[in-house]
């Protein structure tokens, strides 16, 4: 399959708990999509009833949902989309939920950042599908949310307090953007200060099989080189290499957990891998040598 | 005149006061100003001795606590917690 993911996209994923996909869906949904939300009822493409699009059961695989809504159906079955959520979730995930999130005009407030459902520590993950059918302008407040925040284990709205994270990012977007996130990422709402209605769906997806080597692994052997030595130059130039991508903090990590989020990484990529020696540098090695 | 209370909640990068800020938050007591989640992408102070020096009263700081067995390698809340106030006269 062509559109599988690439490792880098993958390192890139679970080290950052996120991949952004601009003007992904074509416009003939996206205004499908859009005009049946803002119409209600049944519309052309989707069944709309009290103001969210018509659910399934929670653990339905995905094949058999939105067959009876073709605009949405026809969403997951874009190629690039099919990709992401085979090379993330596998060939035939779980439907977990959906929901429209909807800002209305001029509001005075945004959400509290939190982690979605509850505390949750597995290390297979799901992801959740964030789907814009419009363009989201900067005054519009799109979805906030705090890049590599996804291995912090808090229970959902535990973290209001923090209005705001260096390095947060808002969501400014051309129609048909596709955000792909960790479950674990810390997000909200952000203020729509505009006249304008703003709309995202969102759909969660449970892995069916295991997360192993999913995606496009040809260039796995070519992009995993190590591990270096830490203070090796080597290691810090090749920015496309996983170990690379896991050594790069985020700005507002603590000085003293930025070694923590890379074991965190590492973790994930071994079960991603299927390869428990895997390393970055020599942060779980040394811990490992029992002599 | 009464007092009403501004409270500001600085997260450090580390234990030190004057260790770069990370994340915050604002809580006006006198109701003049509101402070929305994701409403200020850049810091009111860089420190938070920064903030002392600009008369912000320190009032709590995180204790440095050793993490529970079994859970030294997870990262969960900000660590490097400031709460810090201003009184300010109403009318």
């Amino acid at each position: 399959m062509d559109n599988l993911l690439t490792t880098q996209q993958m390192a890139l994923f679970v080290a950052r708990g996120f991949l952004r996909f601009d003007a992904l869906v074509p416009e003939s949904i996206n205004d499908t999509v859009l005009a049946a939300i803002e119409a209600g009822g049944e519309q052309d493409g989707l069944l709309i009833q009290d103001s969210e699009v018509h659910s399934y059961s929670p653990g339905t695989p995905l094949s058999e949902c939105y067959v009876d809504q073709p605009a949405l159906r026809q969403l997951l079955d874009l190629p690039s989309v099919r990709g992401i959520i085979q090379s993330l979730v596998g060939r035939d995930p779980l439907f977990d939920h959906h929901a429209i999130h909807h800002c209305p005009p001029n509001q005075k407030t945004a959400q509290y950042i939190h982690a979605d459902s509850i505390i949750d520590t597995r290390t297979n993950f799901d992801i959740q599908l964030m789907y814009y059918p419009h363009e989201i302008t900067e005054r519009m407040g799109g979805t906030r949310y705090v890049p590599g925040s996804h291995f912090r284990r808090v229970n959902e709205m535990a973290i209001a307090r923090y209005q705001n994270i260096k390095g947060q990012q808002h969501v400014v977007c051309p129609a048909g953007t596709l955000l792909v996130m960790h479950h674990g990422i810390w997000h909200g709402g952000g203020r729509n200060q505009t006249e304008n209605h703003r709309y995202m769906f969102k759909i969660r997806l449970n892995a069916t099989e295991k997360q192993v080597k999913l995606w496009n692994i040809s260039d796995l052997d070519e992009k995993s080189v190590g591990p270096k030595a830490i203070f090796d130059p080597d290691a810090y130039l090749h920015r496309d290499r996983v170990q690379t991508i896991f050594e790069l903090p985020e700005k507002w990590f603590p000085m003293d957990e930025s070694r923590l989020e890379i074991v965190n990484r590492i973790k994930l990529w071994r079960h991603l891998v299927g390869d428990e020696s895997f390393d970055s540098h020599y942060w779980l090695s040394r811990l490992e040598n029992n002599n | 005149m009464k007092q009403r209370q501004i409270v500001m909640v600085l997260y450090s990068r580390s234990s030190a006061l004057d260790s770069e800020v990370v994340g915050w938050a604002t809580y006006d007591g006198t109701g003049k100003t509101f402070h929305h989640p994701g409403g200020q992408d850049e810091p009111p102070y860089n420190t938070g001795l920064e903030a002392m020096l600009d008369g912000w009263r320190v009032i709590q700081i995180s204790q440095l606590v050793p993490p529970y067995p079994g859970t030294e390698y997870s990262t969960s809340f900000l660590p490097f917690e400031i709460v810090l106030e201003q009184l300010v006269e109403v009318e």
